[in-house]
């Protein structure tokens, strides 16, 4: 077998079957996947959430995961959002010619164990190889199908005044994590990205309470940015309590050092839930029996004054206004 | 048509600070002198006279309206025209008369005049000793009213029903309280009250006697003054400034001090002419004073620094509360950190319960909270670094009319600017706008300055700094109401232009704008500029060459890590091998961290801010490595240079061009600092000399694009000029070369006066453009 990755492998004839064959179904074995149809079939009844997602990450693997661990995560967490019970993912590379095959299985074997965590299945695929310099190494599509419990109603429009706002674990790992790698920097003590499903952390919480109004986890932009989607699509005001937000040392001093705002900083195994003040109780103790939800705790609530800004209460007692950023963080003191 | 040669009516309308000034009975008395008879009443934008009698007597009336105008008045405009005699038998002073869309002038708020005063102390007055005495030439204005025409129903006096004995003075024609609209006395008027930290009242005969005897036994008390909330401690005990300091979690910040009298104020502090005029003017501003004894406070009011921000008793409580104390008092903004003032009783409780031991309030509402203000004298000018109270909302007088224009303002120290002909309405200084009670009191001013003044403009002008609340708060406004005309304004360029407005120069100047952080054309966090500025343009000549900025804000607080990036970029590894007290406490981590975000820009943006270059040499000089307060470092850094003697010499710069502009290159000058700091020179003489080349630095930059664009006059704008030393020595090397130095007045040179800037741009940069349509 080649030890890298050929524009032939992407051809469609002999070497993309073989590439197929050898590599994408023995992996993924299953009966859905092996049917080699141009399509997956299957039925599915109920609400069903459907999602996509593209993964561009330097550097490929990382402390905690790899592109391929993120790429399922990431979708799957996409549809855990909305209360949905993932079920079925595509899975579509773009490779650049001279990728190395070893690599390539690596991703796969890492993105197959992801799935099994999560307990979905991958059962569409494909695979394109472009020439030199036309993709980074590799980029990964997932699409996501899940199905939505009766009687669930989870989205970033209905946070209600009163609700608890509730966070998983501490902010900031997979962001700072992913900086030190990318950037050769060495932390101590070492960080790690976060990367995780949180579907049988959500299922758990919706079965604690079938009353929680809002989930999101919060990926690029952090947890303001996150906060601040809701805030804006239910028109409320979000208030959070600054000793309250989880942040590691580490990730904290490493914040401060290089002057980085951990609300803005990505987490790719967190989120962040709008929950009844009645259940919030009920909610925080079942998430903190699951190994993604430990760390859970109350960071603030849904509240009637500022509608559609997230404000956080500094140590001072002075209001922070939160805002979402137009872009990189920039200076701002005279 | 009556022909009655002799007798002739007018109708005369007068406009600017004419209502709440004594205005009308002055009229009243002049009318009655030249024996006129007619009337005479306010009206939403101006005062309004009917006036008949003799011609020659019409006549005389007209010509001293100017010259015997009561003090706290300004005539901006006197129209007349003859009219039709009505037959008046006598003069009156009738009703104000409200008109739709018409606006007239407020009066900021007035310390206590001399009569007053006078009154207060007299044991057979009848106000002997009431803390809210006063007429129409003093007390509150802007923080109580509500709306125009200013009369009592339109402010918080309203709940107050004036004794007849009030009431007979306020309707007297020839009373200093004729029409007094705040009018009141101890049977009708607002009452002090002492309670404690939780709100409950503290039983006393005399609650500002009970005050005063808390402060000197080291209380810390909250006085509800004429705009806000002051907190107030004994500033001759150490122990009290540092209870008040920790409770206020503010360890460096300088606080201001109430002083009772100027005689106090000469033994503490060297007091020039106008220094003392400033202080004991009408406005009465904290005004920064040359320290000439360090012992008669104590050192924590302003640590390490050489000028204290001093202020005389300006309302009536203050004068009473300072005789019963007999000590200079700290009297510092009631507020959490950064938070604007406090001026309600029960949020003042509830904010500042952890802070004060004790709450001396009273029950007359301050509608419009608002700050003290805070000046220099340098050059022989005023320069106000804070306005605020006194001078607000005086307008600035423009020498164009500007039309309707919003300036929102930049960040810290923020202001609005509303304009209206010839007038620009700078709010008072409104605060660092990144916490949510900063952005309401934003809001709030900026609707009362849109009620009083009868506007509503349909060109907003912003800051290009994307994530200042301002340039936020105006993009939403014109998400909400899509016939507004939006204009991004450059920072510095806002500088130059609110300093030339300022001084009502029109036509383009060389402009130095230093300062620490604005939004650059390019992406970039300018701070050293150069401009060529005009109204509705400019073009940047020069800057200081760009380093980054390691951390962003990250680096402003902790001014060690700018040193670094500064020696790191201009100097590299050579560094290490240098004796730098700066690189001996560097741990590992920090510095492998810091070393690649300068080497490959991690959030590092690129910077040529001249605050930087201050607090990077600061923390060079070991003079202050983090930093408490905005400013800190550069400013203890000018300390340092401050009084020292003798010719210290100029560090080497380099000025190469690049792509049509030019860049100031600084290698030479930190290696220079570096060869003195080996050398052992103290910190003064390196801060001194530091000092000249920066001052040597602009002349040589403004001189040489003078000799190629033939402009003469250099405006000075940005924070850093608020560094005296720089200020004198900029202005005396530029005078020297020859050129004519434009420094602020009335405007901050600070973000304060940003928003005037950018209303000015905004008008300009939109005539122009409806011009070119034809």
């Amino acid at each position: 077998m080649d030890d890298k990755i050929l524009l032939a492998h992407g051809s469609g004839g002999k070497m993309s079957h073989e590439l197929l064959k050898n590599t994408l179904l023995k992996t993924f074995n299953n009966p859905l996947l092996n049917n080699l149809d141009d399509s997956a079939l299957f039925s599915l009844s109920g609400r069903l959430a459907f999602t996509t997602d593209s993964y561009v990450v330097t550097p490929l693997f990382f402390k905690g995961g790899d592109i391929g661990k993120l790429s399922v995560c990431g979708t799957v967490n996409d549809l855990s959002m909305v209360g949905a019970r993932p079920l079925y993912l595509s899975l579509s590379l773009i490779i650049e010619e001279g990728f190395p095959m070893a690599d390539l299985e690596t991703i796969l074997v890492s993105t197959l164990k992801a799935t099994e965590e999560a307990g979905v299945k991958i059962v569409a695929g494909d695979t394109k190889v472009v020439p030199r310099g036309n993709a980074d190494q590799i980029f990964i599509n997932t699409a996501g199908v899940g199905l939505v419990p009766e009687g669930i109603n989870i989205s970033s429009r209905n946070a209600r005044i009163g609700d608890r706002v509730i966070l998983s674990g501490p902010i900031g790992d997979h962001g700072i994590a992913l900086l030190g790698e990318r950037e050769g920097l060495r932390f101590a003590p070492p960080l790690e990205s976060d990367c995780a499903p949180l579907n049988a952390l959500v299922s758990d919480m919706i079965e604690a309470s079938g009353n929680i109004h809002s989930l999101r986890d919060p990926t690029r932009g952090g947890l303001a940015s996150a906060l601040n989607e809701i805030a804006e699509s239910s028109r409320a005001g979000i208030r959070i309590y600054e000793e309250a937000v989880p942040i590691r040392d580490a990730v904290r001093a490493v914040c401060e050092l290089m002057g980085f705002d951990p609300l803005y900083v990505a987490n790719e195994g967190k989120l962040v839930a709008m929950v009844p003040s009645s259940d919030a109780d009920k909610v925080l103790a079942r998430m903190r029996r699951n190994r993604y939800g430990s760390g859970a705790t109350i960071i603030g609530e849904v509240v009637s004054d500022h509608p559609g800004r997230v404000v956080m209460k500094t140590p001072l007692g002075t209001s922070r206004i939160v805002d979402m950023l137009t872009g990189e963080l920039l200076p701002r003191i005279c | 048509m009556k022909q009655d040669s002799g007798r002739k009516a007018v109708t005369i309308s007068i406009r600017g600070i004419v209502q709440g000034v004594g205005f009308r009975p002055f009229i009243y008395q002049l009318a009655k002198k030249n024996g006129l008879s007619g009337r005479v009443c306010n009206t939403s934008g101006d005062v309004k006279i009917e006036a008949e009698g003799p011609s020659e007597s019409i006549h005389r009336f007209l010509e001293d309206l100017r010259p015997s105008a009561p003090p706290r008045s300004q005539i901006h405009a006197v129209d007349w025209a003859y009219s039709e005699p009505s037959g008046y038998e006598t003069f009156q002073i009738s009703e104000s008369v409200r008109k739709e869309g018409e606006y007239q002038l407020i009066s900021p708020d007035i310390a206590t005049c001399s009569l007053c005063r006078a009154e207060l102390f007299d044991p057979k007055d009848r106000r002997y000793r009431y803390p809210f005495i006063n007429c129409t030439h003093c007390g509150p204005r802007l923080t109580i009213i509500e709306d125009i025409p200013y009369d009592r129903p339109m402010t918080t006096m309203a709940v107050f029903r004036m004794c007849p004995e009030c009431q007979a003075e306020y309707d007297d024609p020839l009373h200093r309280r004729f029409h007094a609209q705040p009018n009141c006395c101890a049977e009708c008027g607002p009452q002090v009250e002492l309670v404690d930290g939780e709100g409950r009242r503290v039983d006393s005969e005399d609650p500002i006697a009970a005050a005063a005897s808390l402060l000197r036994e080291g209380k810390i008390v909250a006085l509800k003054g004429i705009g806000g909330f002051l907190l107030a401690c004994d500033a001759t005990s150490t122990e009290a400034v540092r209870l008040l300091r920790t409770r206020k979690k503010r360890p460096f910040k300088p606080l201001a001090v109430m002083v009772p009298g100027l005689e106090e104020i000469e033994r503490l502090c060297h007091l020039s002419e106008p220094e003392k005029a400033l202080l004991a003017s009408p406005e009465a501003p904290i005004v920064l004073l040359k320290i000439r004894r360090q012992d008669l406070i104590s050192p924590d009011v302003a640590p390490h620094l050489k000028y204290l921000g001093v202020m005389l008793p300006y309302t009536p409580l203050h004068h009473l509360l300072m005789q019963e104390v007999g000590l200079p008092l700290v009297m510092t903004s009631g507020n959490l950190s950064e938070e604007p003032i406090v001026a309600d009783n029960r949020e003042a409780i509830e904010k500042l319960g952890g802070i004060a031991d004790y709450f001396l309030v009273h029950d007359r509402e301050i509608h419009g909270p608002c700050d003290d203000s805070v000046a220099m004298v340098e050059l022989d000018r005023t320069h106000l670094i804070r306005r605020a109270r006194g001078f607000a909302p005086d307008p600035v007088h423009l020498p164009f009319d500007a039309g309707e224009v919003l300036g929102c303002g930049a960040g810290y120290k923020n202001t609005f600017t509303l304009t209206r002909d010839r007038y620009a309405f700078m709010s008072h200084h409104v605060g660092d706008m990144d916490n949510l009670e900063t952005l309401l009191h934003f809001e709030r001013t900026l609707n009362l300055y849109k009620t009083l003044f009868r506007l509503n403009p349909r060109i907003v002008a912003y800051d290009k700094h994307p994530d200042y609340l301002a340039t936020r708060y105006a993009l939403q406004l014109a998400g909400r109401d899509g016939a507004l005309l939006r204009l991004p304004v450059q920072h510095h360029h806002a500088h130059i232009v609110s300093c030339m407005a300022d001084n009502g120069i029109t036509s383009p100047v060389l402009g130095v704008a230093f300062d620490g952080t604005g939004y650059g054309d390019d992406g970039a966090i300018w701070g050293g500029e150069f401009l060529l500025a005009g109204y509705d343009r400019f073009t940047r000549l020069a800057h200081f060459e760009y380093v980054p900025l390691p951390g962003g804000d990250g680096a402003v607080k902790k001014p060690y890590r700018m040193a670094l990036a500064y020696l790191y970029t201009l100097l590299g590894e050579e560094i290490f091998g240098r004796k730098l007290g700066l690189l001996e406490e560097l741990k590992t981590m920090e510095w492998d961290l810091l070393k690649a975000q300068i080497e490959r820009c991690i959030n590092a943006p690129m910077t040529s801010s001249a605050g930087r270059l201050f607090d990077a040499v600061s923390a060079l000089l070991g003079i202050k490595k983090e930093i408490d307060y905005e400013g800190q470092a550069a400013i203890e850094l000018e300390m340092e240079g401050t009084d020292v003697a003798g010719e210290e010499g100029l560090y080497p710069f380099r000025i190469d061009a690049l792509e049509g502009r030019e860049v100031i290159r600084l290698k030479e000058l930190f290696s220079g600092i570096i060869v003195d700091l080996e050398a052992g020179t103290p910190n003064s003489r390196i801060s001194a000399k530091f000092h000249h080349t920066i001052a040597h630095l602009i002349s040589t930059v403004c001189l040489s694009h003078s000799q190629k664009c033939g402009q003469k006059q250099v405006a000075l704008s940005g924070g850093v000029f608020q560094n005296r030393l720089l200020l004198r020595l900029a202005a005396d090397h530029l005078r020297e070369a020859g050129l004519e130095v434009i420094t602020h007045r009335r405007v901050p040179c600070n973000d304060g006066g940003i928003s005037l800037g950018q209303a000015v741009i905004a008008h300009f940069t939109v005539s122009k453009g409806t011009d070119a349509h034809g």
